[in-house]
């Protein structure tokens, strides 16, 4: 184990850690507000609940996983599946709203 | 020619002992999962959603309860979550006892998590979902949910497993910083498939 690569990634202060945990639970209790307000259709509130999920995950990913104190070139190679994964949900939610529409009652 | 252009190749680390990620073997192999995992998760919940949204008659079995439930479920797997990045950077600082602690938290959280789940689980079966049927609309529904939901449950099942086996480990000093550290990495990301997870199934099947 090469101990220089490993201390060479210092994480934020634990300070950093709590806050990160409340804005998610900040960001949770605003997705289940919209859920009981129900305000929108399913398509529209699966597109904000989509939104509102990778907010969480990215901040997941960079604080609590430290890919922000990772190397960009590493941060670089793991992002082109992200990239296609949202790609494909552009492909895919508008093809089920069409399904969703097209419908007869 | 040949021998200058091979030296100048050599300056920029292609003869190997150079460290182009800057991360250990173990991490990038855990990120490397993890990317593999991700796409096997995305393509179940971009699935799921696709038919969720399409069928107008999806069955909303989720009350007010059940959504209580699932959100002391999401607050327990985020709490856990904090004590695993705590953990990390106990270890950091090579507080033994903290690691320790903040480990033995973290499994307390996954097992509380699959109580609950499991216990979910029982209730919707009580009421006659199957994987194939369900007593309210689309039969659809019981597939998605038990695959979905128990693919995750798995990640938390074999995470409190490895997060036991690296507190054994770190405790005899088997085990240095960086297995703790891994071993957060795939913490963090089954935290992360359920923050998907709970909004999609739960949240978009509410009947309030």
């Amino acid at each position: 184990m090469n101990h220089e690569l490993v201390h060479e990634h210092a994480g934020g202060g634990n300070k950093l850690y709590a806050w990160i945990w409340i804005y998610l639970l900040i960001l949770t209790a605003v997705e289940i507000l919209l859920a009981y307000v129900q305000l929108f259709p399913p398509s529209g509130m699966l597109m904000i609940l989509m939104v509102l999920s990778l907010v969480k995950a990215a901040l997941i990913v960079t604080y609590f996983m430290h890919m922000r104190y990772e190397r960009a070139n590493f941060v670089l190679s793991l992002m082109p599946a992200v990239i296609l994964v949202i790609a494909l949900l552009f492909i895919f939610f508008p093809d089920s709203f069409r399904l969703h529409e097209l419908r007869v009652p | 020619m040949a021998e200058g252009s091979v030296s100048q190749m050599s300056a920029v680390g292609w003869e190997g002992g150079v460290f182009p990620y800057a991360v250990g073997h173990k991490k990038l192999g855990m990120w490397l999962f993890i990317l593999s995992d991700s796409l096997t998760f995305s393509a179940l919940l971009i699935g799921y959603s696709y038919v969720r949204v399409a069928s107008p008659d999806w069955p909303r079995p989720f009350h007010v309860s059940s959504i209580a439930m699932a959100t002391l479920m999401t607050f327990l797997l985020l709490s856990s979550s904090l004590t695993m990045v705590l953990g990390v950077s106990a270890a950091q600082r090579g507080d033994k006892r903290a690691v320790l602690r903040n480990i033995f938290l973290t499994m307390l959280g996954g097992v509380g998590f699959m109580i609950l789940h499991l216990n979910e689980w029982r209730g919707l079966m009580e009421e006659g979902v199957r994987l194939w049927q369900n007593p309210w609309g689309v039969p659809l529904f019981g597939g998605t949910f038990f695959t979905l939901t128990g693919l995750h449950m798995a990640h938390v099942l074999s995470g409190v497993i490895y997060l036991g086996a690296v507190a054994a480990g770190y405790s005899k000093g088997r085990y240095g910083y960086e297995h703790v550290e891994v071993s957060g990495l795939y913490w963090h990301f089954v935290d992360l498939v359920w923050m998907f997870i709970f909004p999609l199934v739960y949240l978009l099947s509410f009947q309030p």
